[in-house]
């Protein structure tokens, strides 16, 4: 399957890399791009001005191998490359049960890939930084919640690109020119209808992540269009939106008329051409998918844990203004309570440090985590058995990933259920 | 077919042999949180194989979903050697294809990857067994 068909596809200088004019790492990272185009079917290679590395995340010695591999070879990103979570909080891993061969090797992935020239972020939420691409950039992202977001909520153009070749766009400045970075590919196909939807419940912070649920195995891999919302969801909904169906699907690409970058209506959206499946959505459906992410809705809890995509400045302020609002009384982790742990970027961290929206978190005794998150590092072995959470990334993955029982809710309950060690339920427009 | 042999034919993504038992799912998986390379055994709690163990097995599947780094499980799988013998998905699956290509680079192993149409996915249902060779699948009574 490879030889002069393959070679058609690339231009001279990819071909320069192929042949080790641009040095070994180049020449590994386009021989492995070659042979993607060519298992895509793509009629030509494009450049890409960014990239956004997943690769850091450590799940074991082949991708270290991979990364110590490139790195060793000299590899040096073209583009501009933010970076990904890693399996460690690199400076505070000891205030957690994190083996220290995990640390260990998880920091050498770290390294490796700093070592390339690349932007030490530290967070599946790049598009909440300072590198945010701009509408219509050809970039090659990974990080499925982030790959969602750039091209839905943005309007950049990627695909979804998986661990170990997001690294090889980045050092070769190219990608294949195939699926989302084309045009033509980017019309929805499905419609995601909502009927009778309360603005209420729309406005919620945790409708968004049943929406995603949903919407995750109705589009399967297609773009697609939501009719109907009754509201202009905020940033971090449609954050907690793409992170959802990026989960219980791979959607990449979702538009919603009005607020969407390229679904001013949704004639727009489909490109004039009816959808190949309309999937009406009502309370009733929405109601079962919230249940969904719920595996235990009763009792104690070993932790809270906020911030699957990453916790963002906004986010921060509105968990102050509820830790302010309800003060710091709390069952304590050693009188039966239970941890309450928020996840994010150093760079989010520091902003929201010194704009004063950690001192309550701080005082209520709530832990942060940056570079990681409690699904990538091993922070406390098999004892985090009763999880819960306001994100359905958290909901989906913490089952198989950490083995325990979850329950979903919104950040209020969440707060309300940290400081009583137990899962509270609050009266609210799900009712 | 004079043999009386059952036979399907497939597009080979990542070429090679493989005889196993036929592991047969609906459903997307994302190995991340879904499949683990220490034992290879399926641990998505959401996925209809959750608990089956599907190292050396031939794994049907429509595709992956979720997560970017189904790759970097998929590799760490064939570094152990807990990977399944044969990945066939319905329509091309570039996750499972670039894990295959790098484990290659890497390793000088991969799982065989074959592309299959919608028909032929839908038949492989009750196969116990497969034996791949090239893009060629015969039925097999494990």
């Amino acid at each position: 399957m490879t030889g002069e068909s393959g070679a058609a596809r690339l231009s001279a200088f990819d071909r320069g890399l192929l042949a080790g004019e641009e040095g070994e790492a180049p020449k590994l990272a386009m021989r492995i791009l070659a042979r993607m185009a060519e298992v895509r079917g793509a009629e030509s290679m494009l450049d890409i001005e960014a990239a956004h590395i997943d690769s850091t995340i450590y799940v074991g010695d082949a991708g270290l191998e991979f990364a110590e591999r490139l790195a060793s070879l000299g590899a040096r990103v073209r583009v501009p490359s933010t970076l990904n979570v890693s399996g460690l909080d690199e400076f505070h891993w000891q205030e957690w049960s994190v083996p220290p061969e995990w640390a260990e090797k998880s920091a050498r992935q770290m390294r490796a890939y700093d070592s390339m020239g690349t932007i030490p972020t530290w967070t599946c939420a790049p598009y909440q930084g300072r590198q945010t691409p701009r509408f219509g950039q050809q970039i090659a992202w990974g990080e499925s919640n982030a790959v969602a977001f750039a091209n839905s909520v943005i309007g950049a153009r990627t695909e979804r690109y998986p661990d170990l070749l997001d690294i090889c766009c980045a050092i070769t400045g190219r990608a294949p020119a195939v699926g989302l970075h084309l045009d033509e590919n980017r019309l929805a196909t499905r419609v995601l209808r909502l009927r009778g939807v309360p603005e209420e419940l729309a406005a919620a912070d945790d409708f968004y992540p049943v929406l995603g649920h949903l919407l995750g195995p109705f589009a399967e891999d297609d773009p697609v269009a939501i009719a109907g919302l009754p509201v202009i969801p905020e940033e971090d909904q449609l954050k907690a939106l793409g992170a959802a169906a990026a989960s219980s699907g791979a959607v990449a690409l979702f538009h919603i008329p009005g607020v969407t970058p390229e679904a001013p209506t949704l004639a727009d959206a489909l490109g004039g051409r009816e959808p190949v499946a309309v999937f009406d959505v009502g309370l009733e459906e929405l109601r079962a998918a919230r249940r969904e992410l719920t595996t235990h809705d009763e009792g104690a809890l070993d932790m809270v844990v906020l911030g699957s995509p990453h916790f963002s400045f906004a986010e921060f302020g509105k968990l102050a203004a509820l830790l302010r609002e309800r003060g710091p009384e709390r069952a304590l982790p050693e009188e039966g309570g239970c941890e309450l742990v928020v996840t994010t970027s150093r760079a989010v961290r520091d902003l929201a440090e010194r704009a004063g929206l950690l001192e309550p978190l701080h005082a209520f005794g709530g832990r942060l985590m940056v570079d990681t998150c409690v699904l990538a590092t091993p922070m406390t072995p098999g004892t985090t058995r009763r999880l819960m959470t306001n994100s359905a990334k958290y909901a989906w993955y913490s089952p198989g990933l950490l083995g325990s029982a979850v329950a979903f809710g919104s950040l209020a309950e969440c707060v309300e259920s940290a400081r009583q060690g137990r899962v509270v339920r609050e009266p609210g427009p799900w009712d | 077919m004079s043999d009386g042999s059952v036979r399907l034919h497939g597009q080979v993504v990542v070429a090679g042999n493989a005889v196993g038992a036929v592991l047969y799912a609906t459903q997307p998986l994302s190995f991340w949180g879904g499949y683990d390379a220490a034992s290879g055994r399926i641990t998505d709690t959401h996925h209809s194989l959750a608990g089956e163990t599907a190292a050396g097995t031939a794994l049907v599947l429509p595709a992956t979903r979720g997560s970017s780094t189904t790759t970097a499980v998929l590799l760490e799988a064939i570094r152990r050697e807990t990977a399944p013998a044969a990945l066939i998905t319905r329509g091309v699956d570039a996750f499972l294809a670039l894990a295959c290509v790098v484990g290659q680079e890497m390793y000088g192993r991969s799982p065989v990857l074959i592309c299959v149409c919608e028909d032929a996915f839908r038949s492989l249902a009750d196969w116990p067994g497969v034996v791949v060779e090239e893009g060629t699948l015969t039925r097999r009574e494990r």
